[in-house]
């Protein structure tokens, strides 16, 4: 794929929470210390209201005012907290797909390719391209992305966060609104693809088959 | 730089308000040392209230902003209580939508050319059910007692409340508290009146208000339709500030100081009827009155609110007649014949104020959305919402009555040497058509899904890239429908324009007013004419744009 990125610094590249604490006024929904290594799924499970959106959230740079947080997150020791949320560089994939309407399935690829991977439009085109045929969607390039089914569109959504070489995943319920055998499936592309990459993922959830697919550790969170 | 668009937009619409309220209180009580008043005193205070029949036009007004605010809403409430949830409802509603582009002006013409002695009305009716072969000499437009006028405005303000309600509707789960009271027994009708509609109204109490002062201090529609002796108090305020004898501007001024007491002195009444429907109203739900029997309520409340819609759909199909009239003769029904030489003829003279209309209306909207964007986007990427407090501000230019602060405006611009200028004339729209423009796209905006912007921002996309290549395309249809509104609004501006064009900058609605004492009724069909035409085009844009640019994406279809 010649993109390797990782291996460049001594350190593991590894997702690490220090600390992260949640509350919502004065109650405290959550703490985590954890680290997540390159190619591990870390799983917090939980009801809904358990703050383990806020943490995905808190994590990407959106978490709602309402709430509070503290703590660090970090990737090879630089704080990602510090960062604005477009150098943060975490792919995030929540329970819809996501994809632009206005775009066409190309254009809502090669809008993710950040400028150093592709300079040009026959680079992009390429990088693209490989991405369609790694999903197994080849030739669907050109749709509008409302003619797809489901599961392509959850497909597309996860190449798209994979083009634009997030530094970890972080995975918001991402399978909850799929049919239970398109499920099977796209757990299994979400978790080998980001295997392939060595990508440090964080799943929430309240379903417990993702988390046993997801086969790391668990963090459950109790209301 | 976006951080100065909330103050930028705060000084847009605040600024002409209160420096136009200071420079109208000054010569109210005498100074105005370029007119010869260096001394305070309370002597044009006294002359105002020396003038013959002052007390009727204040009357007139104060009933005129009541009456009409009382009529509509009611009408708009109990159409809400009777057919909300139905296919009816839904229909009405995309017939009262565009209504709303429709200028005041158009809307008064129409209604004249309507129901006037020798209206269309009359003329279908004649001479077979009426016997006249001649229009009967019955004074129903300009009655001195306004009835006509109070009319025309309630049929141009129920597309106006009918929407914001809706608005409100979408917001207060009206639906399932409707759903409740009818298992608890209540009628229909009862149900919404006491579980939806507190909540709808108590979102809706501005733009009520905001009724309110504009009928309370109407110019444009009380020239066409309204009394003429003595005429209601904002129209005679005029008549004095275009005195040659310059002394009587500090009357008008004074004058002009009255009409902002007496504004709120109409929204003092209001808050205290407010008070007294709701101690009744609390009466009759703790009694549990359930008023299962509402059916010809319903029908009765269905009837007149479509009845308002129609007329101003008749009223302007008249007015396009007209305009194309050849030869038409009392009591026809249709003219002999139609004909392109009333356009022909008015085609010259039309130009310079579509030109000044258009232009000014693109300028103004163009400005106007880009403040409100700013401020909107600022919103989103700090999290601080301006809350009540930011919509009171909107509202602001909206209940202070127009004379009050225009007089003033008019006189400092004057004094700075920049009235009659055309930059003048935008800054005074833009304090009309921000408000508008902000209040119809800060929902969309808000109900954006902001996922689709944190999904961009994880791919590493900045800020002000996912602002131009996902939130504007995604709300794009909002966005030009937010522009449409302001144009029309612009458009519609009557007492702005003259006041600080000052005859200079004449628009279409400014030269359709001053023909309404001609009474050439092709002429003013020509003006009125274009004067719908052109909010009209506005909305097909809103609606072709986005259609053209998304043609082939089906996920952009449909409201946004």
């Amino acid at each position: 794929m010649g993109r390797e990125q990782t291996n460049a610094r001594t350190e593991p590249a590894s997702l690490r929470l220090s600390n992260v604490s949640i509350a919502l006024g004065s109650k405290t929904l959550l703490t985590i210390n954890q680290d997540v290594g390159p190619g591990d799924v870390l799983t917090v499970m939980g009801p809904s209201g358990s703050g383990k959106s806020s943490l995905l959230a808190f994590i990407a740079g959106f978490l709602d005012p309402a709430f509070t947080a503290s703590g660090d997150v970090t990737f090879q020791g630089e704080s990602l907290i510090a960062l604005a949320p477009e150098k943060r560089r975490v792919g995030l994939l929540f329970q819809d797909a996501l994809l632009f309407p206005h775009m066409s399935v190309y254009q809502n690829l090669a809008f993710a390719i950040p400028k150093s991977a592709a300079g040009n439009n026959a680079q992009r085109l390429e990088l693209v391209t490989q991405a369609l045929e790694n999903a197994g969607l080849e030739g669907l390039g050109d749709r509008d992305p409302e003619t797809l089914s489901g599961g392509q569109k959850s497909r597309i959504a996860l190449m798209r966060v994979l083009l634009a070489e997030p530094r970890a995943l972080l995975l918001d319920e991402p399978f909850s609104k799929l049919d239970a055998d398109l499920r099977q499936q796209m757990r299994q592309f979400v978790f080998s693809q980001a295997t392939k990459r060595n990508l440090p993922v964080l799943l929430v959830t309240h379903d417990a088959e993702d988390a046993e697919a997801a086969g790391g550790q668990i963090i459950r969170l109790v209301d | 730089m976006l951080r100065f668009a909330p103050p930028f937009a705060v000084l847009v619409l605040a600024g002409p308000i209160f420096c136009g309220l200071l420079a109208t209180l000054l010569p109210a009580f005498g100074y105005f040392p370029a007119l010869g008043g260096h001394h305070v005193t309370l002597i044009h205070f006294a002359s105002f209230f020396a003038e013959p029949g002052i007390w009727i036009s204040i009357s007139l007004s104060l009933a005129t902003g009541l009456v009409t605010t009382g009529i509509s809403l009611c009408l708009v409430m109990l159409f809400f209580a009777a057919w909300s949830g139905t296919k009816l409802f839904i229909r009405v509603q995309h017939l009262v939508s565009p209504l709303l582009s429709i200028p005041h002006a158009a809307v008064a013409f129409g209604l004249a050319f309507m129901i006037a002695p020798s209206g269309w009305i009359m003329r279908l009716i004649s001479p077979e059910l009426t016997g006249f072969t001649r229009p009967p000499d019955w004074q129903i437009i300009n009655d001195p007692m306004g009835l006509t006028m109070m009319a025309g405005l309630v049929i141009k303000e129920i597309p106006f409340l009918f929407l914001v309600c809706l608005a409100a509707m979408g917001q207060v789960r009206s639906v399932e508290h409707s759903k409740v009271a009818t298992s608890l027994g209540y009628g229909r009708m009862a149900g919404f009146l006491f579980t939806s509609w507190p909540l709808i109204y108590r979102q809706v109490r501005l733009a009520v208000f905001a009724v309110i002062a504009y009928a309370s201090s109407v110019v444009d529609v009380a020239l066409i339709l309204g009394p003429t002796n003595p005429e209601p108090l904002a129209v005679r305020l005029i008549g004095w500030l275009n005195d040659p004898d310059l002394t009587f501007r500090f009357q008008a001024s004074a004058g002009a100081i009255v009409q902002f007491l007496l504004t709120g002195f109409a929204l003092l009444v209001w808050l205290g009827a407010e008070r007294l429907v709701k101690i009744l109203f609390e009466n009759r739900v703790s009694k549990g009155a359930r008023v299962q029997k509402d059916k010809l309520a319903r029908y009765l409340s269905g009837f007149s609110l479509m009845l308002t819609a129609l007329m101003i759909f008749i009223g302007m199909t008249i007015l396009g007649i007209w305009s194309f009239a050849a030869y038409w003769s009392f009591p026809d029904a249709l003219p002999r014949g139609f004909t392109l030489y009333h356009w022909q003829r008015q085609l010259a003279a039309v130009g310079t104020p579509f030109r000044v209309t258009l232009i000014l209306g693109l300028i103004s909207t163009l400005i106007a959305i880009a403040i409100a964007l700013a401020c909107l986007e600022r919103e989103a990427r700090t999290g601080k919402t301006g809350g009540y407090r930011s919509l009171q501000l909107l509202y602001l230019p909206l209940i202070i009555p127009q004379p009050a602060f225009l007089f003033g405006l008019q006189m400092l611009f004057l004094s700075i040497g920049i009235n009659t200028s055309f930059s003048a004339l935008v800054i005074v729209h833009l304090v009309f058509v921000l408000p508008y423009v902000f209040l119809s796209l800060s929902d969309p905006w808000r109900a954006y899904d902001k996922r689709y912007s944190w999904a961009a921002a994880s791919m590493g996309i900045g800020e002000n890239r996912v602002f131009w290549r996902i939130r504007m395309p995604l709300l794009l249809r909002p966005i030009l429908v937010a522009m449409a509104i302001g144009f029309a609004v612009s458009i519609g501006q009557y007492l702005p324009t003259v006041l600080i064009g000052a005859g200079r900058w004449p628009t279409l609605t400014t030269e359709a007013v001053a023909l309404a004492s001609g009474g050439d009724r092709r002429v003013i069909g020509v003006y009125a004419f274009l004067q719908m035409l052109l909010p009209f085009l506005g909305f097909v844009c809103a609606a072709a744009i986005p259609a053209f640019v998304f043609a082939g994406r089906k996920g952009m279809k449909g409201g946004a």
